[in-house]
């Protein structure tokens, strides 16, 4: 019996590497005209310690092993850490953040990061933890599924279902909520910042993650809506001002990306597979896809293989 | 009384900034709230999927007009909130100042006067100043809700005085303290003070456990609350011995 994987997003193309890894029969459904996933917006970060501030230690037990998962498979994981900064009058905010989490040591962020000398007395550095490239991710595990023989087609499935359509499975999953995210891309080349950033600020938090050759990626807003449209002016704004009160390089920045997307997310923010209606739904990752999508992929093939044999 | 509605409980709680929904619903249960705070301005009507899991809490919904900069974005707020929660309840905010949110009085008067001309029941996100409160009573409103401290601040009760002088000057009137409260004893001290209820956000949000949080606030507020209905003693420049000198023995 095969399975059939439905989107292409980080979710998908994870069950699908772990079930054909497995040696399942696998082909995944991505229609044609289906709008791009949103996992190409993320920003990428393998950041389990750091989410640990306001998620359940589930995403920070599970998450440490992504790295190495990604890493193994795809060639753009940097595992460089996260910087965790705020700014002077907030400072507070570092307390806090450095009660909430695990994994991190104080230090001096222009040691760091010598861009940012002289700018932040002190920060948190989360050594082991990682970021990688969504769009080189996803790419390339989609050419080696392929390479395993793994079609990607439209049209009606053709064996059990695997529904990774994220958002789109809201029609299902009536719990399902969207959480809109929106980001900014930018060319940045006055700045230098060779690994993750964390702003921590009370109204406009963000984070910068570097993509090389001066380009950066800086996300991303956290609205409880449905509304897909574009970016706002608003979101824009905030998102600027925090990465300039990172460095001020970034107003000479070219932005040459802005993207919104609508993150799936159930009532715990955290994601699950769940059996409804005769397929299996593997959904609600929320902020956490590329952080999440392995170990619930690793779950999901466990599952498959296991009930393979007892149909044996 | 709030526009003819008693409460149990006098804890409002923001819905801003938890880590989840389910946490959410988890701290309101744990506070004993009625009555929740959403805002509408960011989220629009597409916010329809959380604006549920709210409504399955069970509490009187106050949606609030915050992020508006105008009074007349605050009205056009205040009537989609009315259409989409069904309410005529509206926490009527309209900041002054994107740094300190402080509301801005001007716009927030003239918002008042035409929401409770248009059968609001307006709760005025308001400084503790006595005019201001007046005119705000004189367009209609039927409840104030001064600030403690700038929103998100955790700062407490920053001008006690005039906190107190509002209380006496608004006799009868329910004064809800709003924005600024960042622990527990200062929600108490502003229910010993009198006042009729507190509404706060970020000091549950963002504890390291907000259900726990929760729970340590919807304790506080009712521990002011019923020290205020006991009668506090008041203050004394010199001790009192708690026990009376007569009938011990007498060494000299």
């Amino acid at each position: 019996m095969s399975v059939s994987v439905l989107g292409a997003g980080v979710a998908g193309l994870c069950c699908a590497t772990a079930l054909a890894e497995r040696g399942l029969e696998v082909e995944v459904i991505a229609p044609r005209g289906a709008p791009a996933p949103v996992s190409l917006l993320a920003g990428g970060m393998l950041a389990p310690f750091c989410e640990g501030e306001s998620a359940p230690p589930v995403i920070v037990e599970r998450g440490q092993a992504a790295a190495s998962w990604w890493a193994d498979r795809v060639g753009s994981v940097v595992r460089r850490g996260t910087l965790v900064l705020a700014p002077p009058r907030d400072a507070g905010e570092l307390d806090r953040f450095a009660r909430a989490s695990t994994g991190h040591v104080w230090t001096d962020p222009g040691a760091l990061e010598p861009d940012l000398s002289g700018r932040f007395a002190r920060g948190l550095f989360f050594a082991r933890e990682a970021h990688l490239d969504p769009r080189e991710a996803l790419g390339t595990l989609r050419r080696r599924l392929e390479a395993r023989g793994v079609r990607f087609r439209d049209g009606p499935p053709g064996g059990r279902i695997v529904d990774c359509r994220g958002i789109a499975a809201a029609d299902s999953l009536p719990d399902l909520r969207a959480v809109r995210g929106e980001m900014l891309a930018v060319r940045a080349p006055d700045v230098r910042l060779t690994r993750t950033v964390r702003l921590l600020h009370p109204r406009f938090p963000c984070y910068i993650v570097p993509r090389g050759r001066g380009d950066y990626v800086i996300g991303a807003t956290m609205v409880e809506t449905s509304r897909a449209g574009p970016v706002t002016a608003r979101a824009v704004m905030e998102l600027l001002s925090a990465a300039y009160a990172v460095h001020p390089g970034f107003a000479e920045a070219e932005v040459t990306e802005t993207g919104a997307g609508l993150r799936p997310a159930f009532p715990d923010n955290l994601p699950a597979i769940r059996s409804l209606g005769g397929r299996i739904h593997v959904n609600g990752f929320y902020r956490h896809g590329f952080l999440m999508a392995p170990a619930l992929a690793r779950d999901l093939a466990g599952m498959q293989t296991r009930e393979l044999h007892h149909a044996d | 009384m709030f526009y003819g509605i008693d409460l149990t409980s006098r804890l409002m709680l923001g819905t801003a900034g938890y880590p989840s929904p389910a946490v959410l619903r988890a701290a309101i249960a744990a506070a004993g709230a009625e009555v929740i705070t959403v805002s509408l301005r960011r989220e629009g009507a597409g916010g329809g999927a959380f604006r549920d899991i709210l409504r399955e809490s069970g509490c009187r919904t106050l949606p609030n007009t915050a992020g508006c900069h105008t009074a007349r974005e605050a009205v056009t707020t205040a009537r989609m909130a009315r259409e989409l929660f069904g309410t005529s309840w509206i926490k009527l905010e309209v900041i002054g100042h994107a740094d300190t949110l402080q509301p801005d009085p001007f716009a927030l008067v003239e918002a008042a006067r035409i929401l409770c001309a248009e059968g609001f029941e307006v709760f005025p996100y308001t400084t503790e100043d006595l005019i201001l409160g007046e005119k705000l009573v004189e367009a209609g409103c039927r409840v104030l809700m001064p600030w403690g401290a700038p929103i998100g601040s955790g700062q407490g009760l920053q001008n006690r005085a005039g906190l107190r002088r509002m209380r006496g000057h608004f006799d009868g009137l329910p004064l809800v303290v709003d924005a600024g409260i960042g622990a527990p004893s200062q929600a108490a001290e502003a229910m010993e003070m009198g006042f009729d209820g507190v509404l706060l956000n970020t000091a549950v949000a963002a504890a390291r456990d907000p259900v726990g949080m929760a729970r340590a606030f919807g304790k506080a507020v009712a521990a002011g609350r019923a020290a205020h209905d006991a009668g506090l003693m008041p203050k004394r420049d010199m001790a009192v011995a708690s026990t009376p000198v007569f009938g011990m023995a007498a060494l000299s």
